[in-house]
């Protein structure tokens, strides 16, 4: 088992305060990563340098042979790494459809004026945005104004308008913040299945221990810029340090009496 | 969408066809509001995109000079190459600040494009030999060797105008259906999105400036030719504020509103001018607070609502 993600000892410093240290880790092909851990435990930070946003202070990435450190964001999408947002980034102004040939387009993989001066609505923008809207099974609003959409639908068009461009790996932050208790599971079913179609690597950061539980095949538990536990959910979600920390399914005091 | 590049290209024949009957006064006003709506067309391309530069006669005063200045001073008058070279210097200038320009969004970037235009204006107020206030003459033009001179030359220059524009209008309207084109309003709606998607946004914009600047080039170079005259006031603020009023009047949804808001505009100004003398601003900024609170969408949108009723009713 080959991996498509290495990272090795990546560190991230703002001046004195560390924001993520230690992290050392390969991810298979094809498994889908949960990252868990509280507000400012690192895992955004973890994102942003792999997606090229945050210029590691030490440490490198690799995309299978490739080595990624440091490289802009732009050419690290191009090469196959897509994120979606905990606040769906969509095109309020168009329709869903619209959205979904945008991002279909904007995807291309050509030379950068060849990519830009083709026709947007292409016979093959078309056919990826129709085939990436029935896979997040959001077909029935194609003409509706993104801006009027349902929460739900809106992070489902999100995640569809990350997908569209073929990307191998894909980071999910927060797939399921905003929408409520009762939509979150079915929701990321249709998520799930469609990535899992697609053959993808996921890593999605999630506050709902439920949902990692149930969708993760390994969990990264961040806390204080590392990785403090690193295995099946079913392991790493049992790990007193974890439980303390993040999931606080048992509390502090527990671990001191 | 052929049908209404069909209908484009009739209404331009017919416009070409009926100028010789027309009375002279209306060809030579056609004339400079064609002009005037390329500029007007670019300010659509980066109006779509949610910019507005309040500074536009800056590249629109370069490419007038450009040619005024060849025609003074090397003595070139072939009007093909004058207004290629006006169009290509506004197009040079664009490319080079666009650098600056395309790096801002909303208020400061209508501003910087403003003090931009104004330092232009500065520069040509204070040099001498360029005119100073006063501006220079544009001498006689040629076509491919053909020197027309009185009505027969304002014929020729209204028919290159025309011609130029129905070019630009074609060529736009095909860009607007270019990825770069289309993705306009994912500009103007969600930037974050876009880069990551792994679009350049900033490079997306500074294309859309040098076509827009261009296109300002392009229609200063023939406004020039058909006033036969240049001064300072081509890079003045009010120049660019006239342009974004038109922009607005024609709204930004159609590529014919831009020359059809702009001939209106004209046509206005020179009849007020003539009948009510004195009132002209007041029926600009009447004109202006009514199309902004009746048809927020210009012009442009009331082709598309009769279209929208017709198909209705069929």
């Amino acid at each position: 088992m080959t991996a498509i993600l290495s990272v090795h000892d990546l560190e991230k410093t703002f001046g004195s305060i560390v924001a993520a240290r230690d992290i050392t880790l390969d991810v298979p092909a094809e498994q889908t990563v949960g990252i868990i851990g509280a507000n400012g435990a690192g895992k955004t930070t973890f994102i942003n340098m792999i997606t090229g946003h945050l210029r590691p202070s030490k440490g490198t990435i690799r995309l299978e042979d490739r080595d990624i450190t440091g490289w802009p964001s732009r050419a690290i999408t191009r090469l196959g790494i897509s994120r979606s947002f905990q606040v769906a980034q969509i095109f309020p102004s168009l329709t869903v459809f619209e959205n979904m040939c945008a991002a279909a387009a904007a995807g291309g993989s050509d030379g950068a004026l060849k990519r830009v001066l083709a026709p947007l609505r292409s016979s093959a923008t078309i056919g990826h945005a129709d085939a990436a809207l029935e896979l997040f099974r959001i077909s029935p609003y194609r003409h509706v104004r993104a801006s009027t959409l349902p929460q739900g639908v809106r992070k489902l068009l999100d995640i569809a308008m990350a997908v569209v461009g073929s990307p191998r790996i894909l980071l999910l932050d927060e797939p399921t913040s905003g929408i409520s208790v009762e939509e979150k599971f079915g929701v990321m079913d249709v998520v799930m299945s469609a990535l899992k179609s697609r053959k993808l690597t996921v890593l999605f950061v999630e506050h709902d221990m439920e949902i990692v539980a149930r969708f993760a095949d390994r969990v990264l538990a961040f806390y204080d810029g590392t990785v403090i536990a690193d295995g099946a959910p079913a392991v790493a979600l049992a790990d007193p340090r974890v439980q303390t920390l993040i999931s606080g399914t048992k509390p502090e005091s527990a671990s001191h009496a | 969408m052929w049908s209404r590049t069909n209908l484009g290209a009739l209404a331009f024949i017919a416009a070409a066809a009926a100028a010789p009957a027309l009375p002279a006064w209306l060809v030579s006003l056609a004339t400079i509001a064609f002009a005037n709506g390329l500029v007007v067309l670019g300010l659509v391309v980066l109006w779509r995109a949610g910019l507005v530069p309040f500074g536009q006669a800056l590249f629109y005063a370069i490419g007038a000079y450009a040619v005024a200045l060849l025609s003074r001073h090397a003595g070139w008058e072939d009007v093909f190459l004058l207004v290629a070279i006006g169009a290509a210097a506004a197009g040079i200038v664009a490319f080079l600040v666009g650098f600056l320009l395309a790096r801002y969004r909303d208020i400061f970037f209508a501003m910087l494009s403003l003090a931009m235009s104004m330092i232009l204006y500065g520069v040509l107020v204070k040099t001498q030999t360029l005119g100073s206030t006063d501006g220079f003459h544009v001498e006689a033009a040629s076509f491919l060797g053909y020197a027309p001179h009185g009505q027969a030359l304002n014929l020729m220059l209204f028919w290159l105008v025309l011609a130029v524009s129905a070019i630009a209008a074609l060529l736009i309207s095909l860009y607007f259906r270019t990825v770069a084109g289309a993705l306009a309003v994912p500009v103007r709606d969600n930037e974050i999105r876009l880069e990551f998607l792994g679009i350049s946004v900033n490079r997306l914009i500074h294309l859309k400036l040098v076509i827009a600047g261009t296109l300002a080039g392009l229609g200063g170079a023939l406004a020039a030719l058909a006033v036969g005259h240049v001064d300072p006031n081509m890079a003045y603020w009010t120049t660019s504020g006239g342009f974004v009023f038109v922009t607005i009047l024609a709204g930004a949804g159609s590529v014919a509103a831009a020359f059809v808001g702009s001939f209106l505009f004209e046509l206005a100004r020179s009849i007020a001018v003539d009948l009510v003398p004195g009132l002209w601003q007041l029926i600009l900024g009447s004109v202006l607070l009514l199309t902004i609170l009746f048809l927020p969408e210009g012009l442009g949108s009331v082709f598309h609502r009769v279209r929208r009723s017709a198909e209705k009713a069929s």
